[in-house]
C-alpha cells in the first residue's frame, strides 16, 4: 500500500520555453513548472537582447542618439525618437515648430496603428489563427511604404531631429496621408473582425489571464494593458505632450482585465489614432521643419529632465542628465514593455501551458525594449 | 495441391499489383493536396502561394520533397532509438492500411471486405495514435511527451463519437459493406437522413486527423510541433505524409458514408467521387484559414459533453428507426432535433463569452453617456 502510494506520486516538469520558441516574440524565456497541463510557477528571463543601449547613450552625442532610440522599441520607431527629442528639446528649453509637431503626431499616430496591427496578427498566431496575422502585414505594409516615402526608412528612420525633423515631408503628403486613411480602416476591419468575436478566440482569451485594476497599478502597468484592467490613463490625455491637447479623441477601456479586453483596447485605439491623424492632417500648419539648431553640437546647461509619452505599449519615460558636455550624463529609460512584463508571474499563476502564450502575446511586449 | 496453388499465386500477384498502384495513387493524391493547401490558404490569406516552380507552382510538393529526403536525418543523442524510428513508420502503415478497403468505384478496391469494411475502417484507425505516443516518447523531448499525451487523450475521445456514427450507418443500412452502403444512398444520400452524424463524424474526423481548429497535439504555437519536434528530413516526411493521406481518408469517408459516394448524373463516377472529396477537402482548408485553435480541456469538454453523448442519442435514434420501420424522414427530424439541441448547448457554452462581451458594450456605452452629461 505504502509501496502504491509512493509509486503514484507525480513530480513536477520543468518546461523551459524559449529563448529559441515560437511564440515568445523575441528572445524571451520562461521556466515553466507545470503539473500535466497547469502551470504551478513560471520564472522569467530576460536579458538576451541586451545591447547597453543606455550606457552607450553616454559616449555618444545628443543627436547621435536618436538612432539608438529607434532600435529599442523596433515596432514604434517614431514614438520612441518622439519621446527622446521631447526631453532634450525641453533640457535645451526650445519649442519646435507647429508644423513639425504635427507631422509628428500623424506619424506616431501612424505607427502607433501599425504596431497595434502587427499585435492583432500575432495574438492571433498565439491562438492559432494564421490568417490575421497576414491580413495585418498588409496594412502595416501600406504604413510602412508611407513611411519610406517620407523617411526614407521601412522602420529605422531617424527622421526626428532635436528641434524639427530631417527633412521637409514630400509634396504630396496631405495626398498619400488622405488616400492611405481609408484604405488603413479597411485592413484594420478586415484584420480584427476574422477575430476579435469568434467564439473560439473569446473562448481562448475571455476570463484569461485576468488582473485586476489594483494588481495593474501595484505592478506597474501602462498603456493598453493597465487600460484593459478598467483605469482610464492616457498620457495624451491626462498630461498632455506635444499637440495632443488640439485633438479631440478618447481613451477606449475594458472593464476585466483579461486577455480580451487589452485585445480589444488596443483594436479601438487604432480608429481612435485614425481620428487623431484626420484632425491632424486637416489642421496642418505651413511653416518651417527645419531645425534652429542645424547641425551644430548641443552642449546644453546642467541639468535633469525626465519626460513622459504614450506608446503603442504604454507609457515610456526618458530620464536625462546633462553636466553641460556634448554628451548626457546619464540616460535612463522607464520602458513600458518591462513593467508590463512584470506582471507575467501573476498572470500565468495556475493558467494552462497553452494560455501562457496567449497572455504573454496579449501583454504585447517588444524584447528590444525589455532588454535595451 | 498444385491446382489450388495457382489461384493463391494469380490472387497474391494481382494483390501486390493493385497495393503498388493505391501505393502510387496515394503518393499523388498527397503532392496534390500539399500544392492545393499552399494554394488554397495562399488565396484565402490574399497571397499568390507557390508561383515559381513549374506552371502555377505545380512542382512546388516535388521540390519540398526532395528538399525533405535530402536533408540530413538527425537523431537525438537522448531519444531511444528504436522506438524513434519505429513511430513514423507505425503511424504510415496505419495510414495506408485504412485504404486497403476504401472503394473508389464498385469495381476500383484493393480488396472489399464484404462483411467488416466498416468496422476494419474504424479498427484501423486508431493504430496510429501508438504512433504519435511512441513518436513525442522516444524523442526525449518535453514538447515531444506533451504533444504525444495530447494526441492520445485526444484521438481516444474523439474515436468514440466515430466508432458511434460507424455503428448507426450500420444499423441504418444492416450492412459493413462499403460498396453496400454508398449503393444504398442511390435516391438519398445520408446528409438528409442523418444530417447529426454527418456534423459528428465531419467534426470528429477534423479532430482524429488533427486538423484546426483540433491542431491541439502539434500546436505550432505552444508545443512546437510536439511529437514531430525532434523528427527531421525523410522522418518527418513521413509523418506529412500520413497526414495528408489521413486527411484525404476521412474526406473520402464522408464522401462515401453521407454525400452518396461516387453516384451522379452525367460524369463517370471516379470523376463525382474525386469532385466530391476534393470539395469536403477544400472546406477542411477553408476551416484551418479562418479559425483559432480550442485549448486542451474546452477541446476534451466538447468530445465527452456534447460529442459522446449526441452520438449514443444518434445511435438510439437510428435503433427505434429500424425497429418500428419508420420513413426515412423520420430519422431526419430526429437528427435535426438533437442538431438543435447541440446548437442550444454551444450557444450556451461556447459563446457565453460572446454575449458577456455584448452586455460589457453595452454597460461601456451607458458609462460613456453619463459621463457626456
Amino acid at each position: 500500500m505504502m509501496q502504491d502510494q509512493q509509486d503514484n506520486q507525480t513530480i513536477d516538469m520543468m518546461l523551459n520555453m524559449g529563448p529559441q520558441h515560437p511564440s515568445t516574440h523575441g528572445v524571451f524565456r520562461m521556466e515553466l513548472r507545470i503539473d500535466g497541463e497547469k502551470i504551478i510557477d513560471v520564472k522569467p528571463h530576460i536579458g538576451y537582447l541586451h545591447r547597453g543601449s543606455e550606457k552607450l547613450s553616454e559616449g555618444e552625442q545628443y543627436h547621435q542618439i536618436i538612432t539608438l532610440f529607434d532600435r529599442m522599441d523596433y515596432l514604434a520607431n517614431f514614438n520612441n525618437e518622439l519621446v527622446y527629442c521631447m526631453a532634450v528639446e525641453r533640457l535645451l528649453d526650445m519649442e519646435p515648430s507647429k508644423r513639425t509637431e504635427y507631422i509628428r503626431v500623424i506619424l506616431c499616430e501612424l505607427n502607433r496603428i501599425a504596431s497595434h496591427l502587427l499585435y492583432v496578427g500575432t495574438i492571433g498566431l498565439d491562438a492559432g489563427a494564421m490568417t490575421p496575422a497576414l491580413f495585418s502585414f498588409i496594412g502595416r505594409d501600406r504604413i510602412q511604404t508611407l513611411f519610406e516615402s517620407i523617411s526614407g526608412a521601412r522602420m529605422m528612420h531617424n527622421y526626428f531631429k532635436i528641434g524639427g525633423l530631417k527633412q521637409e515631408v514630400p509634396d504630396d503628403f496631405v495626398r498619400m496621408v488622405k488616400d492611405i486613411m481609408p484604405v488603413i480602416r479597411r485592413d484594420i476591419d478586415q484584420t480584427e473582425k476574422l477575430l476579435t468575436f469568434n467564439e473560439i478566440f473569446l473562448s481562448r482569451t475571455k476570463d484569461i489571464g485576468v488582473i485586476t485594476a489594483e494588481q495593474a497599478i501595484d505592478y506597474g502597468l501602462t498603456g493598453p494593458c493597465l487600460r484593459g484592467s478598467g483605469i482610464n490613463y492616457d498620457v495624451r490625455k491626462s498630461e498632455p505632450y506635444s499637440v495632443y491637447q488640439d485633438f479631440d479623441f478618447d481613451v477606449p477601456v475594458g472593464l476585466d482585465g483579461d486577455c480580451w479586453d487589452r485585445h480589444w483596447v488596443r483594436v479601438k485605439e487604432m480608429h481612435e489614432s485614425l481620428r487623431i491623424i484626420e484632425q491632424a492632417i486637416d489642421k496642418l500648419p505651413d511653416g518651417d521643419v527645419a531645425s534652429p539648431l542645424g547641425r551644430r553640437l548641443i552642449r546644453p546647461s546642467e541639468g535633469e529632465v525626465y519626460v513622459k509619452a504614450e506608446n503603442p505599449r504604454g507609457e515610456i519615460g526618458v530620464y536625462l542628465v546633462s553636466d553641460g558636455t556634448d554628451k548626457p550624463y546619464r540616460l535612463k529609460v522607464r520602458p513600458p514593455s518591462f513593467c508590463n512584463l512584470s506582471a507575467i508571474q501573476l498572470l500565468l499563476q495556475n493558467s494552462w501551458v497553452a494560455d501562457s502564450v496567449v497572455i504573454l502575446g496579449s501583454l504585447d511586449i517588444v524584447l528590444g525594449e525589455v532588454d535595451r | 495441391m498444385i491446382a489450388s496453388t495457382g489461384p493463391y499465386f494469380q490472387d497474391a500477384i494481382s494483390t501486390l499489383i493493385s497495393l503498388l498502384t493505391l501505393f502510387s495513387f496515394l503518393a499523388v493524391t498527397v503532392l496534390s493536396l500539399v500544392w492545393l493547401e499552399r494554394k488554397a490558404l495562399g488565396r484565402l490569406q490574399l497571397r499568390l502561394g507557390p508561383t515559381r516552380t513549374g506552371p502555377f507552382g505545380l512542382l512546388q510538393p516535388i521540390a519540398d520533397a526532395v528538399k525533405l529526403v535530402l536533408k540530413e536525418d538527425i537523431v537525438p543523442n537522448e531519444a531511444e532509438k528504436v522506438i524513434f524510428w519505429v513511430a513514423p513508420i507505425i503511424v504510415v502503415i496505419s495510414a495506408f492500411m485504412l485504404w486497403v478497403t476504401i472503394p473508389l468505384t464498385p469495381s476500383i478496391v484493393v480488396q472489399n471486405l464484404e462483411n467488416m469494411g466498416l468496422f476494419y475502417v474504424g479498427a484501423v484507425g486508431v493504430i496510429g495514435i501508438l504512433g504519435l505516443v511512441l513518436a513525442g516518447w522516444g524523442s526525449a523531448n518535453k514538447y515531444g511527451v506533451i504533444g504525444g499525451l495530447r494526441a492520445a487523450a485526444q484521438l481516444i475521445s474523439y474515436e468514440i463519437p466515430l466508432i458511434m456514427v460507424f455503428v448507426s450507418i450500420a444499423i441504418v443500412t444492416q450492412t459493413f459493406n462499403l460498396v453496400e452502403i454508398v449503393n444504398l444512398q442511390s435516391p438519398v444520400p445520408f446528409i438528409l437522413v442523418l444530417p447529426l452524424g454527418f456534423v459528428l463524424f465531419f467534426v470528429s474526423g477534423l479532430a482524429e486527423v488533427g486538423r484546426t481548429p483540433f491542431d491541439i497535439y502539434f500546436a505550432e504555437s505552444e508545443i512546437v510541433g510536439g511529437p514531430f519536434v525532434e523528427y527531421s528530413g525523410a522522418h518527418w516526411a513521413v509523418f506529412f505524409l500520413s497526414e495528408y493521406i489521413n486527411t484525404f481518408a476521412i474526406a473520402t469517408l464522408t464522401v462515401l458514408l453521407f454525400l452518396g459516394g461516387w453516384s451522379g448524373p452525367f460524369l463517370p463516377s471516379i470523376v463525382w467521387l474525386l469532385i466530391k472529396i476534393y470539395a469536403v477537402i477544400l472546406l477542411i482548408f477553408w476551416i484551418r484559414g479562418t479559425l483559432p485553435r480550442l485549448r486542451i480541456d474546452q477541446l476534451m469538454a466538447f468530445a465527452w459533453k456534447v460529442m459522446v453523448p449526441l452520438s449514443f442519442y444518434l445511435v438510439v435514434c437510428c435503433s427505434i428507426y429500424v425497429f418500428y420501420g419508420l420513413p426515412w424522414w423520420a430519422l431526419t427530424v430526429m437528427s435535426i432535433f438533437g442538431l438543435g439541441v447541440v446548437g442550444v448547448i454551444i450557444y450556451q457554452y461556447i459563446t457565453a463569452p460572446a454575449r458577456k462581451v455584448a452586455e460589457v458594450r453595452e454597460r461601456l456605452r451607458l458609462l460613456q453617456m453619463s459621463q457626456e452629461e
